[in-house]
């Protein structure tokens, strides 16, 4: 069983309390149309848990097969730096149609970011290290096509559909409370 | 995982550890062959994968592919086996900016996937096996995942790096 290698520390991007009972782990490509579904469900589930789930996402690319998905890392990551991560993820994602330079510039405008920074940024590959980090980070853990979830460090091999999260991450609540 | 449910009939024991790596030919475009000696030297990581096509974003080869420079950093060569012809694989590897080999397996159908116990002549196609083969040819790792899971790279890796350690330390 494939476990996370790289454990969750305060240089990730996460959401909810910081001692919750579980932490869900998400390796995501912004250009990947399966993880654009699972953005929806992955904000459902955290209504659904509220304060009881920690939420952290990290960045794994699939370059070559999509063009704008390494870009689209590197502009959260430039979000991220500003304190403006999840606001950047959540639009990347629901712009998914039309990731590329354009949208990224305008995103940033949006949120407030200088668009010459982000644009030298990603000119120079300024997130590039760090989206590698993570990638192979990654890649280390297993894994294996995106999304990737790990529920509490273990890697989630069933289906990312709402109730077998939730009923994936209500198993690992249980066990946590037991300990 | 959803193994221990199926009865394989062939293919259930992948050669092991330790079993020199049976040789073979195979194509790798209608013109073109290779040989896993031609690689003797140098580690090869030999993925058997049941088809060409899978309906998903970052499948098990398209995987691999992004992540080859992983590989290389430990001076190894990647090989995807399956079924499939070779003109299939050129149009697959192509879609996917594929760039590594995928050799045909294709006639006699699966030969070489039988030899390393990767055949499913149940389905007519290959396990999902992976083996890691050193430089002198033999067999360092292998594994094979249950069908329906794609096993990522961690395993491979962590067999080249075991490898790479023995190699250090002799």
């Amino acid at each position: 069983m494939s476990t996370l290698k790289i454990p969750v520390t305060a240089e990730d991007h996460a959401q909810g309390a910081e001692h919750a009972e579980v932490t869900l782990v998400e390796y995501g490509d912004y250009e990947c149309p399966h993880c654009g579904r699972a953005y929806s469900i992955v904000k459902r589930v955290q209504k659904h848990f509220g304060k009881g789930l920690r939420f952290v996402f990290r960045n794994f690319p699939l370059s070559e097969m999509h063009p704008s998905a390494e870009g689209a890392a590197e502009a959260a990551e430039f979000a991220g730096v500003q304190g403006k991560f999840w606001e950047m993820h959540d639009l990347l994602f629901e712009n998914q149609e039309r990731l590329g330079d354009e949208l990224f510039v305008e995103l940033a405008e949006k949120l407030g970011l200088s668009t010459a920074a982000l644009t030298k940024a990603l000119e120079d590959g300024t997130f590039g290290a760090r989206v590698r980090a993570d990638f192979s980070g990654g890649v280390r853990s297993g894994v294996n096509g995106t999304p990737t979830f790990f529920i509490n460090g273990h890697r989630h091999d069933a289906s990312f559909d709402f109730e077998t999260l939730v009923s994936a991450i209500g198993g690992a609540t249980k066990t946590a409370k037991s300990a | 995982m959803a193994q221990s449910n199926v009865t394989p009939i062939h293919g259930a024991e992948i050669l092991a550890p330790g079993t020199a790596a049976p040789d073979f030919t195979l194509h790798v475009t209608p013109d073109q062959t290779l040989s896993l000696s031609d690689l003797r030297g140098k580690p090869v990581v030999l993925a058997f994968y049941p088809a060409d096509w899978s309906p998903v974003c970052g499948d098990q080869m398209a995987l691999y592919n992004e992540i080859l420079s992983e590989f290389h950093k430990f001076g190894a060569e990647l090989l995807g086996v399956s079924v499939d012809g070779p003109w299939c694989h050129g149009a697959f590897s192509e879609t996917r900016h594929l760039h590594f080999p995928l050799l045909a397996d294709f006639e006699p159908k699966g030969a070489v996937s039988r030899q390393y116990g990767a055949y499913r002549s149940q389905d007519g196609f290959s396990e999902r096996a992976l083996f890691v083969i050193d430089k002198n040819g033999t067999i360092a790792w292998s594994y094979c995942s249950p069908i329906g899971v794609n096993p990522g790279a961690d395993g491979i890796l962590q067999a080249l790096e075991d490898l790479s350690k023995e190699k250090t330390s002799k």
